[in-house]
C-alpha cells in the first residue's frame, strides 16, 4: 500500500533520493577542505614574493601542482553545493530560480575547469 | 500559492545569536564562492605568461584591493571554524544549547584573532614586495 497523498501520486514529487547525496558531498568536501585550504593559504604564506618568477617555481614543485588541483576542485563543488541551496532558500519565482541554478551550474564547472587548465599549463608547460 | 515565511527568513524571527552564527556562516561562504573567481583569474593570469601576469598584478596590488582581501581572509577564517563547529555537530556532540553557546563563542573569538593575524601577515606594510 502506498502511503502517498492521491494527489502527490499524480504530481509524481515525491522524494528524489537525492536528498542525502547532497547532504553527505557537503560533509566530504568540508572535511577535505580543512587541509586543503589551510595548506593552499600556509605556502601562501611561507612564499618568499609573489613575483612570477617565484610563483612559476612553486608552482612546479611536485607536490604543488597537485594540491593545487585538489583544492580548486574540491573547493567548486562545495562552492556548487553551497549556492545551490541559498538559491533554492532565497530564489523563490520557478523562472528566476531555474536560471540561477542552472547559471550557477556552468559558472562553477567553467571556473573550475579553468583553474585546473591554468595549474596543468604552468606544472606540465615548457618554458613560459 | 498563500505568501508564507520560509525558512531561512532574517526579517521575520527574533534575534538570537544561533541566528547570528548560521547567517554569517552562509555569508561567508557566498563570499568565499565569489572570491574563488578571483583565484582562478589569478591563475588563468599566472598561465597565460609574464606580461599578463604583470599586468593582472598590477590590478591584484591595488589598495581597493586589499580590502577585498581583508574580507575574504575574514570569510574564510569564520567558514572553517563554523564549518568545523558544524562537522563536530553532525557527529552528534556538542547539541546542548550551554555547550553550543560556548562553541559559538570559540568561532567568534577564534576567527577574530587568525583573521587579525593573517590580515597582518599578508597585507601589513612591505609584504610581498617584490
Amino acid at each position: 500500500m502506498s502511503l502517498r497523498a492521491a494527489l502527490g501520486e499524480v504530481l509524481g514529487r515525491g522524494s528524489a533520493k537525492e536528498g542525502v547525496h547532497h547532504w553527505w558531498l557537503q560533509r566530504v568536501t568540508s572535511v577535505a577542505l580543512v587541509p586543503l585550504s589551510i595548506g593552499f593559504v600556509v605556502s601562501l604564506l611561507a612564499l618568499p614574493a609573489l613575483d612570477y618568477a617565484t610563483l612559476i617555481a612553486w608552482m612546479r614543485q611536485g607536490g604543488t601542482a597537485l594540491g593545487l588541483v585538489l583544492f580548486v576542485l574540491v573547493a567548486a563543488r562545495h562552492s556548487h553545493l553551497g549556492v545551490r541551496v541559498v538559491i533554492e532558500d532565497y530564489v523563490h519565482a520557478p523562472g528566476a530560480k531555474t536560471l540561477a541554478l542552472v547559471l550557477s551550474d556552468f559558472a562553477h564547472f567553467l571556473f573550475a575547469a579553468a583553474a585546473v587548465f591554468a595549474v596543468l599549463k604552468v606544472a606540465l608547460g615548457g618554458r613560459l | 500559492m498563500p505568501e508564507r515565511p520560509l525558512s531561512p527568513h532574517l526579517s521575520v524571527y527574533k534575534f538570537k545569536y544561533t541566528l547570528a552564527t548560521s547567517i554569517l556562516n552562509r555569508f561567508a561562504g557566498l563570499i568565499l564562492s565569489l572570491g574563488f573567481i578571483l583565484l582562478v583569474y589569478w591563475l588563468v593570469a599566472l598561465a597565460s605568461g609574464a606580461r599578463a601576469y604583470a599586468q593582472a598584478r598590477a590590478l591584484l596590488s591595488l589598495g581597493v584591493c586589499k580590502i577585498l582581501y581583508a574580507v575574504l581572509l575574514a570569510a574564510f577564517v569564520y567558514h572553517l571554524a563554523a564549518g568545523v563547529r558544524h562537522l563536530i555537530w553532525d557527529t552528534g556532540r556538542g547539541l546542548e544549547r550551554a555547550t553550543a553557546r560556548r562553541s559559538a563563542w570559540i568561532v567568534a573569538f577564534v576567527s577574530l584573532v587568525v583573521t587579525a593575524l593573517l590580515v597582518y601577515s599578508f597585507l601589513r606594510p612591505g609584504a610581498y614586495a617584490r
